[in-house]
């Protein structure tokens, strides 16, 4: 059929062309140029001001004897804690919400709205929470426990917690958002089966729930796990200069420093680099590993 | 049976509201103190109700710093990108959704391909490139490569299109002499408007959200957008402890954003569940 006109069939094809230039130039001019130059400034140092040099795997090699750049790494891998308990949290809000009950469209929207709010914003109403005098959390804490609460912000061990504790408060609600979609594509005769099968309550949510939300729990951790990876602002804020003994600076946020402090271009693309390709890494072993546990109909 | 069942919804309508305490209560603190003044603000213990209270604070921000021209900055961002992005994108999405040609899945696979690409890795280069243009300082670099569509909307599209606009529509349309291009903003644009009020909502939010890239770019404090102007309000505007002016400025920050998403809250909730299931 196709091939009974082809003066019309040529017409298609320029037209698509046409339609689909935009996007394929600013992929050429905004992802595949700066991904190849970065590459070549990797092995480069260059401050933008004087000539730039070519140095081989020195910048490689520099990284790994930087302890500043060990440390953005080992604080960027315990951000991820926040995402299982995120995951627990949510899936928890969303099994509640999943009934008839009224006002849950209330609930629904005041647990999202931290979700759009910005991140600027909630990190400097975070600021003040978690004051180490005056926050409303150690208020709290000497209230309820009639202890001291933490120096959040101040304490190296402490701020970590502290971007956790925000993430949590910030990303819940849309998690939620999503095992609810999940709950609600789930057919209700499983569990008619099951509990003509006499299957208890845990059993339904183990054996059937679980597994028929893994892909929400595959989106969320492959997401989760990429957007950790670049955080940044909530840093930028909260830890000025890294924090005490560099405790809250992350990787993004360490390529930063070097990038557009002191203008180590060529330092700060290697860094770039290890990141994505570390990104890719974990990425491609989550989908390798994905055959295994999530289920798809 | 149905006892037990009442007890179990008491029981979670209690959780859930506990929970939104704890959502809101933030919130709700940042409000109140950006209405006290400062004397009372480290009050023990806290007031949640200022007793003074004043709105001199939102004032304050307000004549220190150059908010207005954050605003300003911020919207221009967004109605450029937004305008122009979206139809873009809603182009590419039509023609990989609804028509045949050379090298399609090559090309959109290479496309996706970019949402793997960290946005650290890019920024030296193309804020280096944009420093070559002299664009640094201006909202260029913010606005430009946001025209030429993003992938993830394409996605989104392209998943809508296939399943909403019928093939038979387009057909008609070509029979009764339509071009191409004609057909796609008569036919296939008033079908997508509902995808399309969907990203909108979702690319407003990221783009007045955005802080690394404005960071980056603006310097002088008349042309940074609204995030970075209160980002530095610690540094610039006001003291460190000043907690109820900086609170102000964050609910500055804040309002429009859940302005908007009232307005919109049904595009921006079914939209995530939409992306994050086929995505």
């Amino acid at each position: 059929m196709k091939k009974t006109i082809t003066g019309y069939r040529r017409k298609e094809i320029i037209w698509s062309l046409i339609f689909v230039t935009p996007p394929v130039l600013g992929f050429l001019i905004f992802g595949l140029a700066p991904l190849l130059t970065s590459f070549g400034l990797s092995f480069m140092t260059w401050d933008m001001l004087t000539p730039s040099k070519i140095v081989g795997f020195d910048n490689f090699h520099y990284m790994f004897n930087d302890e500043k750049f060990y440390k953005s790494l080992y604080n960027t891998f315990f951000l991820l804690l926040g995402i299982p308990l995120g995951m627990v949290i949510s899936m928890i809000l969303a099994i509640m919400m999943n009934r008839k009950l009224a006002g849950i469209s209330i609930f629904r929207t005041i647990y999202y709205i931290p979700v759009i709010s910005p991140i600027i914003a909630v990190s400097l109403l975070w600021q003040w929470m978690l004051n180490y005098d005056y926050g409303l959390v150690n208020e709290f804490i000497w209230k309820v426990f009639g202890t001291q609460g933490p120096n959040w912000l101040g304490d190296p061990n402490w701020v970590k917690p502290s971007f956790i504790i925000m993430g949590l408060w910030g990303g819940v609600g849309g998690t939620m958002v999503l095992y609810l979609a999940g709950l609600q594509g789930i057919s209700s005769s499983y569990y008619e089966a099951a509990e003509v099968d006499g299957a208890t309550r845990w059993h339904q949510f183990r054996h059937i729930t679980l597994p028929l939300l893994s892909p929400i729990h595959f989106y969320v951790v492959v997401m989760g796990i990429i957007g950790t990876f670049q955080s940044f602002s909530q840093m930028y804020i909260l830890a000025a200069d890294g924090g005490p003994e560099y405790s809250g600076a992350t990787i993004v946020y360490y390529i930063f420093q070097e990038a557009f402090k002191y203008f180590n271009m060529g330092y700060a693309s290697s860094v770039a680099w290890v990141l994505g390709i570390l990104i890719f890494i974990i990425t491609l072993v989550q989908f390798r590993l994905s055959k295994r546990w999530v289920y798809q109909d | 049976m149905a006892n037990q069942r009442r007890l179990i919804n008491t029981l979670i309508f209690v959780l859930l509201l506990a929970g939104s305490v704890i959502m809101l209560g933030p919130l709700v603190w940042t409000v109140s103190t950006s209405l006290k003044t400062q004397q009372h603000v480290f009050d023990v213990p806290p007031q949640w109700i200022p007793e003074p209270l004043t709105w001199l604070n939102y004032k304050d921000v307000w004549s220190k710093a150059p908010l207005l021209y954050g605003f300003m900055n911020s919207a221009i961002v967004v109605v450029c990108v937004l305008t122009v992005g979206l139809f873009v994108a809603a182009m590419a999405a039509y023609a990989f959704s609804k028509f045949e040609f050379p090298f399609k899945e090559w090309i959109f696979m290479a496309l996706l391909g970019t949402m793997m690409i960290p946005y650290s890795v890019v920024m030296i280069p193309q804020y280096i490139g944009f420093s070559e243009l002299g664009w640094v300082d201006t909202l260029a670099p913010l606005i430009v490569p946001g025209l030429f569509g993003n992938i993830v909307t394409i996605f989104f599209f392209r998943q809508f299109m296939q399943g909403s606009i019928p093939n038979d529509l387009i057909d008609a349309a070509k029979i009764d002499g339509c071009g191409y291009f004609r057909t796609f903003t008569t036919v296939a644009l008033p079908i997508a408007k509902p995808a399309i009020a969907a990203q909108a909502a979702l690319g407003f939010m990221g783009i007045w959200n955005d802080f690394m890239g404005p960071l980056i770019y603006l310097h002088t404090p008349e042309r940074q957008t609204i995030q970075v102007l209160i980002a530095s309000m610690q540094s610039n505007y006001i003291s460190t402890s000043n907690y109820p002016s900086l609170m102000a400025a964050s609910i500055v920050a804040l309002v429009p954003v859940v302005i908007v998403f009232f307005m919109a809250q049904r595009y921006f909730i079914e939209s995530m569940a939409i992306s994050g299931i086929k995505g």
